[in-house]
């Protein structure tokens, strides 16, 4: 479980986060949601240490990672495993590769032939078994975030980071990803955040959803109470989808119901 | 300035702390040493090779007095190329193409969060991408000096002698004649600064890159000219304190 307690930030005076208290509960599929620039990126560079928060402190399974002892953050950054945006898959390796180099750096015990069975396995795991020899820029956006996936649970992380796994997606692929992230977690208990505006996700996977507004958590709840929260800025962010104002309408009248624009005009 | 300076201070101690395994690192050191190294042989042949023959075709149609021995040509060639061409012409070659190569790799990186997933890892990011290239750079440039040396010298000889300005005879006796051993280790003693200061410069660039392909472009350039004007500075320093 990680706890975020009061957590600060601002750039040159702006305030971007504004004192953030949350909980991601272990074994779930926990979904910072919010719109473009509400601080949910700032909030998951701060929790992995990318970004050092102005106040507040950050737990992992009750120890303090925030302001601790260069060892201590050492060691809990080694149970994190993080997919980016783009993936960031290392250019000059192979995908093979890739998977491997957390084991090489953070593993240096594990003999050659247990990496390879370790590295098979995660490539196997994520549906990229032929893909090893591959480089990154031979294989597709949604290959790069299986590799991606591949690469954070090859160290059997405890917690694993996706920031905006769907970005640059179709649909079809994007529900694929999501799928395989929610298999993890629960096939590996582990604590999985993942920083979204994709109300597909939401609906999909979204087990514990922690919603921003301009550096606020202003709810949080699962995917089942969404639909019928009175948050206003949340009702504004959901339904400003014809697609989700027309699954609520199914939802609420128990049939399909017209698409309708905000109006409540038929599209 | 100041601010800038110190910032790189604390870049270069950041490499020092919480290193990676040795093991790693010497592997890491040893596949950077072929890409700035072995790879940049071509070019310095090349270049160290012409820039030989042409100062010896120079200092030969400068040298019209029949009173100066032709042998003088060769001492002079061997004398501007140990102590200046071999080491500064190089390393400003080299501040071109492995400069912009290691701050657009690492500004790359640093843009397509690669560097970010190192650090995610708990990988101490400027020791395993800064120091190994570091290390390598120093390892190589004193071996790239030392074959621009070699090949300026035999361009020079080839010039002198193929375009009949002088007998191949009173070349070596000019490359021969008052021979001073401590330039060559003032050349690398140079060849050392200018690695460290190049790999150094260009790594800081490229590591400090925020943005996107258009600041990576520029990175490289920042790295390249202000590696060039390390050199020059360090070139003048070196030669007021160490001559």
């Amino acid at each position: 479980m990680i706890e975020v307690s009061n957590i600060q930030k601002s750039f040159d005076g702006n305030p971007v986060l504004k004192g953030i208290d949350c909980t991601f509960e272990t074994g779930k599929c926990n979904l910072l949601l919010g719109g473009s620039g509400t601080g949910k990126s700032v909030l998951l560079q701060c929790i992995v240490g990318l970004m050092k928060p102005d106040i507040g402190s950050i737990t992992f399974d009750g120890t303090v990672y925030t302001n601790n002892k260069v060892a201590i953050r050492q060691e809990i950054r080694r149970k994190i495993g993080m997919l980016f945006q783009g993936s960031a898959l290392f250019d000059s390796m192979t995908v093979a590769q890739n998977v491997e180099f957390p084991l090489q750096m953070l593993t240096p015990e594990m003999s050659n032939e247990e990496r390879r069975d370790r590295v098979e396995f995660c490539l196997k795991r994520v549906g990229l078994e032929n893909a090893g020899p591959k480089m990154p820029a031979e294989i597709s956006g949604g290959m790069k975030k299986r590799v991606g996936i591949a690469r954070a649970i090859a160290p059997q992380c405890t917690y694993l980071f996706c920031d905006e796994p769907n970005s640059g997606l179709d649909p079809a692929t994007s529900i694929k990803i999501d799928n395989l992230i929610h298999e993890i977690t629960h096939e590996y208990d582990i604590t999985t955040v993942i920083v979204t505006h994709d109300m597909n996700s939401v609906i999909e996977i979204g087990e514990h959803i922690i919603f921003l507004h301009q550096g606020k958590k202003l709810w949080d709840g699962t995917k089942d109470e969404i639909l019928n929260v009175e948050v206003p800025e949340l009702k504004e962010f959901i339904f400003s989808s014809s697609l989700v104002r027309a699954a609520k309408r199914v939802d609420d009248e128990g049939g399909l119901a017209a698409i309708t624009d905000e109006h409540g005009a038929n599209i | 300035m100041f601010t800038i300076f110190g910032k790189f201070v604390l870049f270069l101690q950041s490499m020092l702390v919480r290193r990676e395994r040795v093991a790693v690192l010497w592997q890491r050191t040893v596949d950077e040493a072929i890409l700035i190294g072995v790879d940049s042989v071509f070019i310095v042949a090349i270049v160290s090779a012409f820039i030989g023959a042409v100062t010896c075709v120079q200092i030969a149609y400068n040298l019209t007095n029949p009173l100066i021995p032709k042998a003088t040509i060769g001492y002079m060639v061997r004398e501007m190329t140990i102590l200046e061409l071999a080491p500064t012409i190089t390393c400003i070659v080299l501040a071109g193409k492995v400069g912009s190569s290691i701050a657009g790799g690492l500004g790359t990186m640093r843009i397509t969060e690669q560097v970010s997933a190192l650090e995610v890892m708990g990988i101490n990011s400027t020791s395993y991408l800064v120091f190994p290239r570091m290390l390598a750079a120093i390892l190589m440039f004193p071996l790239l000096v030392i074959l621009a040396m070699v090949l300026s010298i035999l361009g020079g000889y080839l010039a002198g002698t193929l375009t009949g300005a002088m007998a191949p005879q009173d070349f070596i006796e000019g490359i021969r004649e008052d021979f001073v051993p401590y330039n060559i280790v003032f050349a690398l003693i140079k060849s050392v600064v200018f690695a460290f200061l190049i790999a150094g410069i260009s790594s800081f660039k490229g590591f400090n890159t925020t943005g996107g392909a258009l600041e990576v472009g520029a990175a490289s350039t920042g790295a390249v000219t202000n590696s060039i004007i390390a050199i020059l500075i360090a070139d003048f320093v070196l030669a007021a304190v160490l001559l």
